[in-house]
């Protein structure tokens, strides 16, 4: 199990929130109830599988929606 | 595609905004009604893109977002050749969203400040002993740096060689630079003002005390209460029902106009932002003013405080008394310092440093056998002698015979506010000394503050005797003060008043007080150890600076106060725009979306005082 921290261009729109937290929700892999979107630091934090999904794949997902990534640092839990 | 629409949204704004200047420039100077509808239909065609791309992704994750709505509404006014609403509406959403992304920058302008306080670079030294300059990800806990003047200290460690001058201001708030030697702590996100020094990581990244002082404000100003938390799952339900809403009202009245006037008027827009823009804003304030607030809950409780206990030592006292008067009983005296010197030499008791600084130097014995009974004293055997070092319960206990004179002078010394430090030898008094801990400069100015912003009761604790509890307690106007109290008497109080619905604070050293810390809503540590201090603490001061007490306050009722504020305007607005759809006819979908980003803006306006807020 990694623990994520993914820094986002600034987020500007609360309805953002929930956009990015039911992409990287569907997610396999992707531990449902540790997804936490947040507002102000425009930050989101994930724990996941890393046998069944890479971070590269959750920035996929982040960014197809249209939101930058800035930097992302993993760890292990 | 989708990439490039949605990065060039603001030129896409200028374009979409010229081009109804342009349409409405047509009408009323040329005349031109074909000019006039085309150049609106091109604005609202390529106004609506960006927001129908959002929409589409918004509801490829099962959201029904605020696109959503928008992009329904203006593709219906399309359909009907409403052109001039569908533009107007476009423009307003997206010239809205820039607005709002601007100032919201704004709000968190003072958290991003501090932010950027974080160093990213290190020079380190590699496996052939030369130092090159690395990212601080790069920094393992053991390697050594460089820190050369004028830069930052990039991790918590300590000094191997060389010597400077360090300003502590992000970790202490104190200006003044600091002398760093051989063996120095140095800290990160300090600035090296002079010097040049080598030093060896100990702690790194995330660890530091600055990388936590930095995890906690973003934690907190991410928090959510409660009613924040309600008003998020309230939102997820509510742009499906104003979309249901929508078209029910369409099947009824077969009024498409009216139809989609509800689905612009339902937009949740200053609703969902009002809140976390204060908390924010409010956070960032404190932030800047050296004071950490810890999420909403503590904002929230804190705001509504009744009660606030202090611990007396080292908070509202300096905590670093000294020996005033000391009174010798029986002979040997020169013995019994000694002894006592070596007994307390041993002991981080606070009063004990002052007893060493007032014996001086003296010979010392070996002390064995050595009994802490606490809020008592020290019984240990020195020399063979037995030797009991304490206040008047440990010389009872001992039962040590105080004769006439000694009880005269307790008596004196409980009134004049010192705490007692007797001395027996094979139980038999010696020594008594009166300590007295001067009160913190300007404590007296900041409790009155506290009451002045509406704290009901400011109540002092101590393990001191009661004299001297009321003598503080008297010079400083508080409400109550009780002496001789244990650590866990210190905790029943605390309990006691919450259970009589008091919301408490309690402020004491983080250290023998961590119960009480615990338990009251609203712990502060005024420890000098850092990390304790923010560990244990829900409202942190840096540099435990009992001054920024009073701000801390009065900012939490101010953050609330605009919470308050924020929630009146979103409702408000909601509830004009309804009334307006029922009872008037000049509602219509642009109007609705001009009030509705206004509110947006307003709200956050609104939030953005607090960056000012400054306790009167």
């Amino acid at each position: 199990m990694k623990a994520a921290t993914i820094q986002l261009e600034t987020l500007t729109c609360p309805s953002c929130l929930q956009k990015i937290e039911n992409a990287v929700k569907g997610l396999n892999g992707v531990e449902k109830d540790s997804v936490q979107v947040m507002f102000n630091s425009s930050k989101v934090k994930v724990n996941f599988n890393d046998e069944q999904i890479e971070i590269g794949d959750i920035e996929k997902a982040i960014t197809a929606l249209g939101y930058g990534v800035k930097k992302s640092s993993v760890k292990s839990v | 595609m989708q990439r490039w629409i949605l990065g060039n949204k603001n030129k896409i704004v200028l374009i979409n905004g010229s081009l109804i200047a342009f349409a409405f420039a047509s009408k009323w100077m040329l005349e031109n009604l074909t000019l006039f509808h085309w150049g609106l239909a091109i604005a609202a065609i390529l106004g609506v893109l960006p927001i129908a791309i959002q929409a589409y992704q918004a509801l490829r994750v099962k959201v029904v977002s605020i696109d959503v709505l928008v992009t329904i509404a203006v593709t219906g006014a399309f359909l009907i050749q409403n052109f001039e609403e569908a533009a107007i509406v476009t423009f307003l959403f997206l010239f809205g969203a820039f607005l709002e992304q601007r100032t919201l920058i704004k709000t968190r302008s003072a958290i991003k400040e501090l932010v950027e306080m974080a160093p990213e670079t290190a020079l380190k030294q590699m496996g052939d002993g030369e130092f090159k300059e690395v990212s601080v990800d790069e920094v393992d806990v053991g390697d050594v740096l460089l820190v050369k003047t004028g830069a930052k200290v990039p991790v918590d460690g300590r000094v191997i060689s060389g010597e400077g001058s360090v300003n502590e201001a992000s970790i202490t708030g104190e200006s003044l630079p600091v002398a760093k030697e051989v063996d120095s702590y140095v800290y990160a996100g300090t600035i090296l003002d002079n010097g040049t020094i080598y030093i060896k990581a100990d702690r790194v990244g995330e660890d530091t005390t600055f990388g936590r002082i930095i995890e906690l404000v973003e934690e907190a100003q991410d928090s959510k209460s409660a009613a924040e938390r309600f008003i998020d799952r309230f939102a997820k339900y509510y742009t499906p029902v104003v979309l249901l809403m929508g078209f029910v009202v369409w099947l009824i009245s077969r009024n498409l106009e009216l139809a989609i006037t509800i689905l612009v008027l339902g937009c949740p827009g200053a609703l969902v932002i009002g809140v976390p823009v204060s908390h924010v804003a409010g956070i960032g304030n404190g932030a800047r003013f050296g004071i950490l607030l810890k999420g909403s809950e503590v904002i929230s409780d804190f705001s509504r405080l009744d009660t606030m206990v202090f611990d007396k030592t080292g908070t509202l006292t300096l905590g670093s008394p000294s020996v005033a008067e000391t009174e010798y009983y029986g002979g040997q005296s020169e013995q019994a310092l000694a002894f006592l010197g070596s007994v307390e030499r041993e002991s981080d008791h606070p009063l004990a440093k002052a007893v060493l600084e007032a014996i001086g130097e003296v010979e010392l014995y070996d002390v064995s056998d050595t009994e802490v009974i606490k809020g008592e004293g020290i019984i240990a055997s020195v020399d063979g002698h037995c030797v009991a070092v304490g206040n008047q319960a440990l010389m009872e206990r001992e039962n040590v015979r105080i004769n006439e004179k000694a009880l005269a002078d307790l008596k004196r010394l409980e009134k004049n506010g010192s705490s007692q430090v007797l001395t027996a030898v094979d139980g038999e008094l010696k020594i008594l000394m009166g300590v007295r801990d001067q009160i913190r400069p300007g404590v007296k100015e900041d409790l009155q503050k506290l009451s002045r912003l509406g704290v009901k009761n400011l109540v002092m604790l101590s393990g001191d005797n009661q004299g001297t509890v009321d003598v503080v307690s008297s010079q400083l106007g508080l409400t109550a003060a009780h002496g001789n109290m244990l650590p866990e008497d210190k905790s029943q109080y605390i309990k006691d008043l919450m259970e009589r619905g008091e919301i408490v604070a309690f402020v004491g050293d983080g250290v023998n007080d961590s119960p009480s810390l615990a338990l009251a809503q609203i712990g502060i540590a005024m420890g000098g150890g850092t990390d304790v201090a923010i560990e244990t603490s829900d409202v942190v001061l840096i540099n435990s600076d009992f001054r920024r007490l009073p701000h801390a306050l009065g900012l939490a009722k101010a953050i609330v106060r605009n919470m308050k504020q924020n929630i009146a305007i979103a409702v408000g607005v909601v509830l004009f725009l309804l009334a307006g759809v029922l009872f008037s006819d000049w509602m219509n979908m642009s109007i609705g979306m001009l009030v509705h980003e206004g509110s947006i803006l307003v709200v956050i306006l609104n939030g953005m005082r607090l960056l000012r807020y400054k306790l009167r």
